[in-house]
């Protein structure tokens, strides 16, 4: 792998004015789009982007009206990670050089349907850059419950009632599945921080083989968040905790940001519709899940 | 020609055929009895004797996406499954047909769970007909590797662009080993040149695919695709008779007939159990018996103009059928029998439904279809569907 110092730093000032992801119907505020979009101006032009079945395709991609100004492929709702590991295989295989692929996919695309594929392609070590968006949600089909949606959240598939107060599982731990593998290059990040996900993209696109972002993006539509704070809410979810920020890299963790105090998760959760109705218990036991994590993330990420 | 004959199985046959034509990118995921084609593949690909990138994937259903991701730069790919592994593609398969990407696959014909069975029979992809890709069945080994290499002439061609599998019966087929004749490299690199498309993504022109698109244009979309399978005969009757002037061996296209000039009675079927027919036919006709075989090598596209034609010659139609659609017949005795309604004239037709799961189909049995279809004729029958040698009640 590169070394770090090598790769020239990509911010605001310098990075390009081309677009390669524009004129797309995503809803307002949408932070997936501003994933895709940043991510992209850090990949350039010799990209082929793959998507599976998820907002950022079903916007992007509506004939004739095709939103990437690169090349770009939807892909099965599985198969995003074995389709983009077919096409670097296939352009390698025809002489290819100097390219990237990347595959951009939902949460629900990554931790759940699209799991075995991603595993695999880890596994074989294939030269893919893979970025779950993390709108905590099914969003695409209208706000069902995922691995990665969170302890609390109410969403059309997990309802909060008299009986059940919305979704009862906690996310998967995606980062450190991932880092599992003893993958090269994985990383989490949030719209928040964008210059954070700025350089941990410039990384990985500097890596020869398998890696992965794990970027946190709000969805006001699915959230019941007001368009304009998106990338603030998105922000929030860092300072107060629930979303880190970390790296796995040469076989070791690394806390990238390991905050002296924490802002209110009650109020990061108040400000949302799909939390509105959690009773204090609950949010407590948001807390305490919290901060069991992160006292084993200080014991040994730092 | 140089004499190049060796004694190999039909997937091993299947795996030359791969080296000979010259992948990018092979994906595949093993599965009883497709499993020796991709050993001796990664073998090649370890010994050098093959420059393609050998995609250990951790399902069949990579195994298509990776397949469709490779051609969708442009490379030539190739992948192989069966039963179960090709009911995990099926998502794929109509993708991949959909995105007219020229995949070839080796499908080893196998029953399909529950009950389990690794032997063979022809529910697998008989049941994926509508998938979009052309179907060739094949009777041997030789045929195997030929068609191989046919398959990607034909899926690449410009006015076809559609993914093609090349079906050989599990076991019977696949395990069994025969004379092949290995053609040369040189002269499959003339027959075969590189894939070109215009349906990839390029640094030199971007392209989205995969695309979605609205009720407006959906239709067109899919008339293109049966227009191109259609495109697909002319294409498989040229690649017949180019192949046949170079490699000296001739396969006759959509259909092969055997002794139907003069026949009264004809057995429609696919696959290895032909051979077994042809050898029932010989002993039937020095009885003086008009009998006659008429080998579908493709349901899709499906070689209605030929059944047509036999039929306007014919008194009587027998289809063998190693599957069935439950709650009606076997489905290649559907699609005979709908071509066969297209001309003004009594055929007496009958299905044979049977050799599920690995069951051997015998001269007997065969015997017995000729004498059943010679019965019916006599008595002006009524069309019939049976499960022939049933070991329990029938409730007919």
């Amino acid at each position: 792998m590169t070394k770090v110092l090598d790769i020239p730093k990509v911010n605001a000032k310098n990075m390009t004015e081309k677009e390669f992801f524009y004129g797309h119907k995503a809803c307002a505020g949408c932070g997936g789009s501003i994933a895709v979009r940043l991510a992209l101006k850090v990949l350039g032009e010799r990209t082929y982007s793959a998507l599976p079945a998820g907002c950022m395709s079903a916007v992007g991609f509506i004939y004739p009206q095709m939103a990437f100004n690169s090349n770009a492929i939807i892909t099965t709702f599985p198969g995003s990670a074995s389709m983009a590991a077919g096409i670097a295989a296939g352009a390698k295989a025809l002489g290819q050089e100097d390219f990237k692929t990347v595959v951009f996919a939902g949460d629900g695309g990554t931790a759940d349907i699209g799991f075995q594929a991603l595993s695999g392609m880890i596994d074989r070590n294939d030269d893919v850059l893979y970025i779950c968006y993390d709108n905590e949600a099914y969003m695409n089909t209208g706000i069902q419950k995922s691995g990665l949606t969170p302890y609390g959240t109410k969403t059309t598939t997990t309802p909060a009632g008299q009986n059940i107060p919305g979704t009862v599982t906690h996310k998967k731990n995606l980062f450190e599945i991932i880092a599992a593998h003893d993958i090269q290059y994985a990383a989490t990040a949030s719209i928040g921080y964008p210059q954070d996900f700025l350089n941990k993209v410039n990384k990985a696109k500097h890596v020869k083989g398998a890696s992965f972002i794990h970027v946190y993006a709000s969805c006001p539509t699915g959230w019941g968040t007001p368009t304009e704070t998106s990338v603030e809410i998105a922000k929030d979810a860092v300072d107060c905790g629930l979303i880190f920020l970390a790296e796995y890299e040469d076989g070791e963790y690394k806390l990238n940001r390991n905050p002296k105090e924490f802002r209110s998760v009650e109020d990061y959760l108040k400000k949302q519709g799909r939390f509105k109705h959690m009773s204090d218990a609950d949010i407590q036991c948001v807390i305490e899940n919290r901060d069991k994590k992160w006292e084993r993330m200080r014991k040994n990420w730092l | 020609m140089k004499n190049n004959k060796v004694f190999i199985s039909g997937d091993e046959a299947v795996a030359q055929g791969v080296r000979l034509s010259r992948p990018h990118v092979v994906a595949a995921y093993p599965i009883t009895p497709q499993t020796i084609t991709v050993e001796r593949l990664s073998e090649m690909v370890e010994a050098g004797e093959m420059d393609a990138e050998y995609m250990h994937v951790e399902s069949e259903h990579s195994a298509i996406s990776a397949t469709m991701g490779a051609s969708a730069v442009g490379a030539r790919t190739f992948t192989a499954s069966s039963s179960q592994g090709l009911l995990y593609m099926a998502e794929g398969l109509h993708y991949c047909s959909g995105g007219r990407w020229p995949v070839v696959m080796m499908n080893a014909n196998r029953s399909v769970a529950l009950p389990w069975s690794i032997y063979g029979d022809q529910r697998d992809s008989l049941s994926l007909l509508d998938s979009g890709w052309i179907q060739v069945y094949v009777e041997d080994a030789q045929e195997a590797l030929d068609m191989i290499i046919q398959a990607y002439k034909i899926a690449e061609h410009k006015d076809v662009l559609t993914p093609m599998m090349v079906n050989l019966d599990g076991f019977i087929l696949t395990h069994t080993y025969e004379l092949v004749e290995i053609p040369d490299q040189e002269m499959v690199d003339h027959f075969l040149p590189a894939f070109e498309t215009p349906n990839k993504m390029s640094f030199e022109n971007p392209k989205n695919l995969g695309f979605s698109s609205r009720p407006d244009d959906n239709t067109e979309f899919k008339y293109q695709q049966n227009e191109a399978m259609f495109n697909a005969i002319d294409v498989i009757h040229k690649t017949d008779k180019d192949f046949a002037d170079m490699f000296g061996r001739k396969y006759h296209g959509m259909v092969e007939e055997y002794m139907c000039e003069d026949a009264d009675v004809v057995l429609v079927a696919l696959g290895s159990v032909c051979g077994t027919v042809r050898v029932v036919i010989d002993k039937m006709r020095a009885e003086g018996k008009k009998v006659g075989l008429l080998k579908i090598r493709y349901m899709r596209p499906f070689p209605v103009e030929e059944v047509k034609d036999l039929a306007k010659r014919v008194k009587a139609i027998g289809v063998i059928d190693k599957d069935i659609s439950f709650g009606y017949e076997g489905t290649v005795y559907t699609n005979v029998n709908s071509a066969i309604s297209q001309i003004d004239k009594y055929v007496f037709k009958s299905n044979f439904v049977g050799g599920l799961g690995g069951r051997d189909i015998t001269k007997a049995e065969i015997e017995d279809m000729y004498n059943k279809l010679y019965a019916g004729l006599e008595n002006k029958s009524e069309e019939t569907v049976e499960f022939f040698s049933l070991n329990v009640e029938s409730n007919d």
